[in-house]
């Protein structure tokens, strides 16, 4: 099957690839591009590994074609650090031992900073539904809940 | 000073909470999990899986597949060693079907293709020609004489005669007598409980990238607990010596026991063996639920007699547990575990290993234990109801302690039930008052905890900072505790010390992440290896002042005269001590290996309260509180993290998780919208107490915690749920439509 040329952001940078019309976007990511902080947990749009933004949209990119980011600007794990300075978020996370395992770590900080760029404010109840859907198995959220929770409050406070 | 009369101020690094040495690589995607290596010149491989139950294999033809441009090797049973016995056999046989495909999703034969999308396209261009079978996937059928046979000759020799070929293990324990016991009972409650098979969970599939040259020496990458697993079971599929092939544990994203056993491996290495090239190959989901290892179905007969006064006068337990088509079954630790935190003069318990036309099961967190629970401490929670006693205080009454004699065997050391219940009992959550239309449940639980075989290598640099060498996986945390023990050791700061998981060819062998061995084993390892190397140190330290060994002491990172008598010497750092060494005598490392005994076992108290919507029969948590004992908490964020994952994992199976199979024995829910494990908006916060019981086994007292924290939810929740919705729900999981059933049918 002939391929498909792209031309997108990823993360600020212009990016090019070509594509297999059935590839998705997560698979260019990780196989095109390099970017394997993007995490394959399902494949279905059921766990959340794959979280990425794309025009500032929260999505699973494994439900998303690679073709179909012609001219998009795709946000990532890689992307959520400014530098050597990690996000806050980030921080926080690791301060709260929000993670185990890890493997849900990148999808879960592309959708909370997503949160946080929609309501700085979120209860928690919001978090909770905002982040729904990614899973989890290692945690219980307890804590990834608290390390947003806090995240959102030093970010409100720091404004 | 003893280790048990260490308090927690005594400590300067133990039971601090530092950011883990490898969080910032985790938040930042730069970890590198199974699927994100790559090599030049990799194919890609796909399974073939059967789409039957049970099948024989008359012929596969892969032909049309390897015509497809890009397809260069179809592997099949042909391809791997003929020669192998017992569980190697077993583990073959599971990873690729000899003459009979034993479940639905049984890999049947496997392709390398130069993409991943050729390579799907080619599994579906093997023609594999099946003589579909009877099949069986219920662990009670199975049993029945009359049950399509899984296979002859796999009866282990205890088995009592007279039982269908797949009954093919049988254990019993306990002492005492049962007759006697139930005579001094007031009350006797007997009752059947039936518990669906859950899985792991873990969200990274089995990943892993294969070399396997012409010249029979090989690498392999992947996600696992127990590297050095993967090399002998994968060297012996593939007809190779073990030290042939070296073994690498990328980073590991979840296993809780479903990463303890081989499954693509050796079929990558043979893959790669037939085309001399590196092949990838990535489970997708829907092959993780039907071709990796999930946990036991289970059925099982309970009856407990108590008197008036509250105490379990006797006890009896039978528990049949399927493995899917292989030998392997938990029933044995069942039959230890179900009566494991009581003191009870009289107890007897059975169990079975059943075989049936399901995937092979694996580990999954404390296997056995969390149904062993459910079914003891619901027969309890009856009791109490009935004999109008309180809950709590029949645990108290009952609870093995020191010196107990244990339902399984042993006598106990020091263990920390008591105190957990104590400290559950004056818990703010079990004296607040419920809310109208709650429940509130509560349960003990209980894990052996394994030592098991361990090697630690510590090295010091010029600078006296430290490289220690592990061999168990980083499953969640891991690095950050053994830093913090090698910290307390060394006396220097924990920044100053990095931790690295070995590859098979760097380090003694290890057993695997599992067990709730990691922070005892490879901690008590690491300890011990610090000592090792403090013992250079002090001597290196002896020379330079020409005094005798035994005359130095290791302390705050310095070596110091051992007392007045030894003479006046400044104290000498680590650091000038490393940077001399080369001169002094060579480079300075620390070893230790061991198999140690005296893991501690680990109880836990949860306290569980929710509510029933009777409309629609789903339940909600609304307050859990976990109480467990961690012997000493070295990290005490991420032992509260296992008691709070342990307990999500347990309100997923007592609620929802399940497989399902059809008539025909297709797994119905292979992916993560019909297996539904919890998501954030289901679950409360989880409130954690650590307590502290040390563990006489281990220099600073750790238990094992991992595990533990799985066993109670199920049987805690089904209390809640029980006091809450007016009906005891004996079949797991509680899903809304069988507790709706179950309401309608008190209602009549």
């Amino acid at each position: 099957m002939s391929r498909i040329h792209v031309t997108a952001r990823v993360n600020g940078d212009k990016v090019e690839f070509l594509c297999d019309p059935r590839e998705t976007l997560l698979d260019v990511l990780r196989d095109n591009l390099g970017l394997t902080g993007t995490k394959e947990g399902c494949g279905t749009g059921d766990c959340g590994a794959c979280s990425v933004t794309v025009d500032g949209r929260l999505i699973c990119s494994c439900l998303m074609l690679g073709a179909e980011a012609e001219g998009k600007e795709i946000g990532t794990v890689e992307g959520i650090a400014n530098g050597e300075e990690l996000h806050p978020l980030q921080v926080k996370f690791i301060e709260h031992a929000a993670l185990q395992c890890g493997i849900c770590t990148p999808g879960i900080l592309v959708a909370a900073k997503n949160l946080l760029e929609h309501n700085p404010a979120p209860s928690e109840t919001e978090v909770r539904y905002w982040l729904a859907g990614n899973l989890c198995r290692c945690t219980g959220y307890d804590k990834i809940i608290r390390a947003v929770l806090d995240t959102a409050a030093e970010i409100r406070a720091a404004n | 000073m003893a280790f048990d009369k260490l308090n927690s101020s005594d400590f300067k690094y133990i039971g601090t909470r530092p950011d883990r040495p490898d969080g910032v690589d985790k938040v930042t995607g730069r970890a590198n999990y199974g699927a994100d290596a790559y090599a030049a010149g990799m194919l890609h491989g796909a399974m073939v899986r059967s789409p039957h139950a049970h099948a024989r294999i008359i012929r596969i033809d892969g032909s049309r597949a390897l015509a497809l441009a890009g397809v260069k090797a179809v592997v099949t049973r042909a391809d791997f060693a003929e020669d192998v016995e017992g569980e190697y056999w077993n583990v073959l046989d599971n990873v690729m079907a000899g003459e009979r495909a034993l479940y639905h999703g049984h890999a049947v034969a496997a392709v390398a293709a130069t993409s991943s999308l050729i390579a799907r396209e080619a599994v579906a261009l093997v023609d594999v020609e099946y003589e579909v079978l009877p099949h069986v996937t219920d662990v009670d059928e199975a049993m029945q004489p009359d049950a399509p046979v899984i296979r002859e000759g796999q009866v282990s020799t205890s088995v009592p005669a007279g039982l269908s070929p797949n009954v093919v293990g049988y254990y019993e324990h306990g002492h005492g007598d049962l007759d006697a016991g139930f005579a001094e009972a007031d009350l006797i409650i007997e009752r059947h409980f039936t518990v669906e098979a859950a899985h792991q969970g873990y969200i990274e599939p089995h990943a892993c990238l294969a070399q396997l040259g012409p010249d029979g020496r090989g690498e392999l990458w992947c996600c696992t607990q127990g590297q050095w697993f993967d090399q002998k079971f994968c060297a012996a599929l593939l007809g190779i010596e073990t030290s042939a092939l070296k073994v690498t544990a990328s980073e590991i994203g979840g296993g809780f026991g479903g990463k303890t056993t081989q499954f693509i491996e050796p079929v990558a290495l043979a893959l790669s063996r037939k085309t001399n090239r590196p092949v990838k190959v990535v489970m997708n989901r829907s092959e993780v639920f039907k071709a990796s290892g999930p946990t036991s179905s289970s059925s099982m007969d309970v009856k407990i007699g108590m008197t008036n006064d509250g105490r379990i006068s006797a006890a009896q337990g039978t528990y049949r547990l399927q493995g899917g088509a292989f030998p392997g079954a938990w029933a044995m630790l069942t039959a230890q575990c179900a009566f494991a935190p009581y003191q009870i003069n009289h107890v007897k318990t059975t169990g079975y290993d059943v075989m049936c036309n399901r995937p092979k099961v694996a580990a999954y967190r404390a296997p056995g234990s969390p149904i062993a629970a459910f079914s003891t401490e619901s027969v309890i929670d009856e009791l109490c109801n009935r004999l109008r006693l309180d809950p709590m205080e029949v645990r108290l009454k009952n609870a093995a302690r020191e010196g107990t004699r244990s339902s399984y065997g042993p006598i106990y050391p020091k263990i920390g039930l008591v105190d957990c219940l104590e400290a559950a009992k004056a818990h703010p959550h079990w004296t607040s008052p419920l809310k109208e239309g709650h429940g509130r449940g509560i349960s003990c639980g209980f894990w052996f905890n394994f030592g098991m075989e361990t090697s630690v290598n510590l090295m010091l640099s010029e600078d006296g900072s430290i490289q220690i060498t592990v061999g168990t996986p980083d499953i969640g945390g891991s690095r950050a505790s053994i830093a913090l023990m090698a910290a307390e050791e060394l006396g220097i700061p924990y920044e100053n010390i990095r931790v690295n998981i070995a590859d098979t060819a760097s380090l003694g062998f290890n057993e695997m992440s599992h067990g709730s061995r990691v922070t005892f084993a490879c901690g008590l390892a690491t300890v011990e290896a610090a000592r090792d190397a403090t013992d250079k140190l002090c001597a290196r330290a002896a020379a330079k002042w020409g005094i005798s060994e035994e005359a130095v002491k290791w302390r705050d990172g310095c070596a110091i005269p051992a007392g007045s008598n030894a003479g006046e010497f400044d104290p000498l750092p680590i650091e000038e001590i490393a940077g001399r060494m080369g001169r002094t005598g060579g480079p300075i490392s620390g070893h230790h290996s061991v198999t140690p005994d005296g893991a501690g076992p680990s109880f836990a108290v949860h306290i569980v309260d929710s509510e029933v919507d009777p409309e629609t029969g789903k339940t909600e948590i609304t307050r859990y509180t976990v109480v467990q004992d961690a012997g000493r908490a070295i990290h005490p964020s991420y032992v509260e993290g296992q008691y709070q994952g342990g307990a999500a994992q347990g309100i997923g199976w007592a609620l929802n998780e399940e497989y399902i199979y059809d008539e025909q024995g297709r797994l119905q829910n292979d992916g993560f919208l019909d297996y539904r494990i919890p998501v954030a908006s289901d679950l409360p916060m989880i409130d954690t107490v650590i307590v502290e019981t040390p563990n006489p086994g281990h220099p600073y007292g750790v238990r094992g915690v991992g595990e533990t924290s799985i066993c109670p939810p199920l049987a805690a929740i089904a209390n809640s749920v029980s006091n809450a919705a007016g009906v005891r729900l004996t079949h797991l999981p509680m899903s809304p439509p069988r507790i709706l059933k179950a309401m309608k049918e008190r209602l009549g």
